[in-house]
């Protein structure tokens, strides 16, 4: 058996083996890797960062635990930015789980001293309005009234009696939208009904798995911005200035692609060179 | 750490191992995880569907009912009556000799789903991805602007549009098949295939940077946060 039929006939769990080592290495080295920043993460940060303060920015938590290594970062350094730029955040979720990521997130960013020294209120700089079912119909529903859709916030109190919500009635009041979407309601029905019919400004975070089905939209100016995948968390860290866990899978995420690039080519070269021999012997005979 | 969320954390760690066996073969212990996961999935799935719909969106709807303007009676919506008559209605699949009910309800759903989106997809996934093809040959604006430098800013600059134009004409032919793909339409289909297949590459590269990034989740979970825990045990 030659070297080729070897590579060919490999058990699958080696490369498995192979691809857990690479991606739990590099937790245990010091190593970080610089992202260079893609044009839809930089016109996602300058459209943030255009906004003036006091600002409404609605954020749609859609998404459940399954995608947290990859939305979890990204919502991290929004809420952060976002925060420091003294913007108010309007927050729910179309997923039921979605405000308890609010809240999960929310917990990690006050962690941060600077965050907690800006004295920030619920109520008055931010709030998690909570779940709503509907999909797109909930969407459709805000941009006649975020209050009928969202009768209260998490904690049970009125929306009206919200201060941050009380000159805000729909979408027209709100400045900015971003939504972190990890399938179906997201991205998607966001583009679709707030933003090309109530003219939303639109910014949107996704699962890798995701992302290509919201390029088209980013390319059509239908979306502001783009935060695809683990990658896209990383930039956005990385223009924001608040490196967190993107930036450190990024390294496990660069080896494990190296891995599977090399067995890609690896296994390719293997079964040419089989094919090759075996022309070759049927020529001869 | 207290007990019971040293606790939730073994547990946590031990159903990520028992899912993760499964890459080395079939076992009981994967089993056991997976039957968890899809009874919890299942229960968890029925709570927020009766609690988050049924109970609001229908029960309440009724319940309340509305109050008649000229005689301040109560009276029922009878829009939310309609929908639960369509709700039972759509139950009478499990009943073989009623099964033929289902198809009204199912006929509704079809319909009004068909015609509230016609008009978003048409518009959002037709209309403006047409527009947004309608592009100069080359992105005179983006040259004048002066802005980025280096290869992939050049080639956006003067070949990127172009290779939006080819690629939806290419990419439209290729899927026209009132007209047989040989010669010149046979050789523009087989271009539409490249970009097809450059569409594809670049879907499974994402596909598995998010597969990745999920395992990295849990084996970030597991060094940060399980592994101390069995170290320090709990107080």
């Amino acid at each position: 058996m030659t070297f080729a039929d070897r590579i060919l006939t490999i058990d699958r769990r080696w490369i498995f083996l192979v691809v857990a080592v690479a991606l739990t290495v590099p937790f245990f080295l010091n190593v970080t890797c610089k992202s260079r920043v893609s044009p839809e993460v930089r016109t996602l940060f300058a459209a943030v960062e255009a906004l003036r303060p006091n600002s409404k920015v609605l954020i749609s938590f859609d998404y459940d635990p399954a995608s947290e290594p990859e939305l979890n970062p990204m919502a991290e350094a929004f809420l952060k930015f976002a925060f420091t730029r003294r913007l108010k955040l309007i927050m729910l979720g179309l997923w039921p789980q979605g405000p308890l990521e609010v809240d999960r997130n929310l917990a990690r960013v006050f962690e941060d001293e600077q965050i907690r020294a800006l004295d920030l209120q619920y109520g008055i700089d931010y709030v998690n309005l909570g779940y709503q079912s509907g999909n797109e119909f909930a969407i459709q529903g805000m941009g006649a009234s975020i209050h009928n859709v969202f009768p209260a916030d998490v904690r049970g109190t009125p929306t009206g009696d919200i201060p941050i919500m009380q000159d805000v009635q729909n979408f027209s009041n709100i400045d900015f939208v971003f939504n972190l979407s990890a399938g179906y309601p997201g991205t998607v029905e966001w583009v679709q009904v707030a933003a090309d019919r109530f003219g939303v400004t639109l910014g949107a975070g996704n699962t890798a798995v995701q992302a290509p089905l919201a390029y088209p939209y980013l390319g059509a100016g239908q979306l502001t911005g783009l935060l695809g995948g683990m990658k896209g968390g990383a930039e956005f860290e990385e223009l924001t200035g608040f490196e967190g866990k993107a930036t450190k899978y990024m390294v496990s995420q660069t080896a494990a692609h190296l891995v599977v690039i090399l067995f890609i080519v690896v296994g390719n070269a293997a079964f040419f060179a089989t094919q090759r021999r075996a022309r070759k012997l049927g020529g001869d005979a | 750490m207290v007990f019971s969320d040293w606790l939730s954390l073994q547990v946590a760690a031990l159903l990520t191992l028992g899912i993760v066996s499964f890459l080395y073969k079939d076992n009981p212990f994967y089993k056991i995880c997976e039957s968890i996961f899809l009874g919890i999935s299942a229960g968890y799935w029925f709570v927020v569907l009766f609690w988050e719909n049924m109970v609001p969106k229908l029960y309440d709807n009724i319940a309340l009912m509305t109050s008649d303007p000229v005689t301040g009676a109560g009276v029922p919506r009878v829009l939310y009556v309609i929908a639960l008559i369509l709700g039972i209605m759509m139950l009478m699949r499990l009943f073989p000799k009623l099964g033929w009910l289902s198809r009204w309800p199912l006929s509704v759903v079809v319909g009004a789903t068909a015609g509230l989106w016609f008009l978003t997809y048409l518009n959002s996934n037709a209309l403006v991805q047409l527009r947004a093809t309608l592009l100069p040959i080359v992105a005179f604006a983006a040259i004048r602007s002066g802005e980025g430098t280096g290869l992939v800013s050049w080639f956006g600059k003067y070949l990127g549009n172009l290779t939006i134009i080819i690629g939806t004409v290419t990419g439209l032919i290729y899927f026209y098949f009132s007209k047989e793909h040989r010669g010149v339409f046979g050789q523009t289909a087989r271009i539409g295939i490249y970009f097809l297949m450059v569409t594809f590459g670049a879907s499974f590269g994402y596909t598995v940077m998010s597969r990745m990034s999920l395992l990295i989740g849990r084996i970030d979970f597991l060094i940060t946060e399980w592994w101390p825990s069995v170290t320090a045990g709990w107080m």
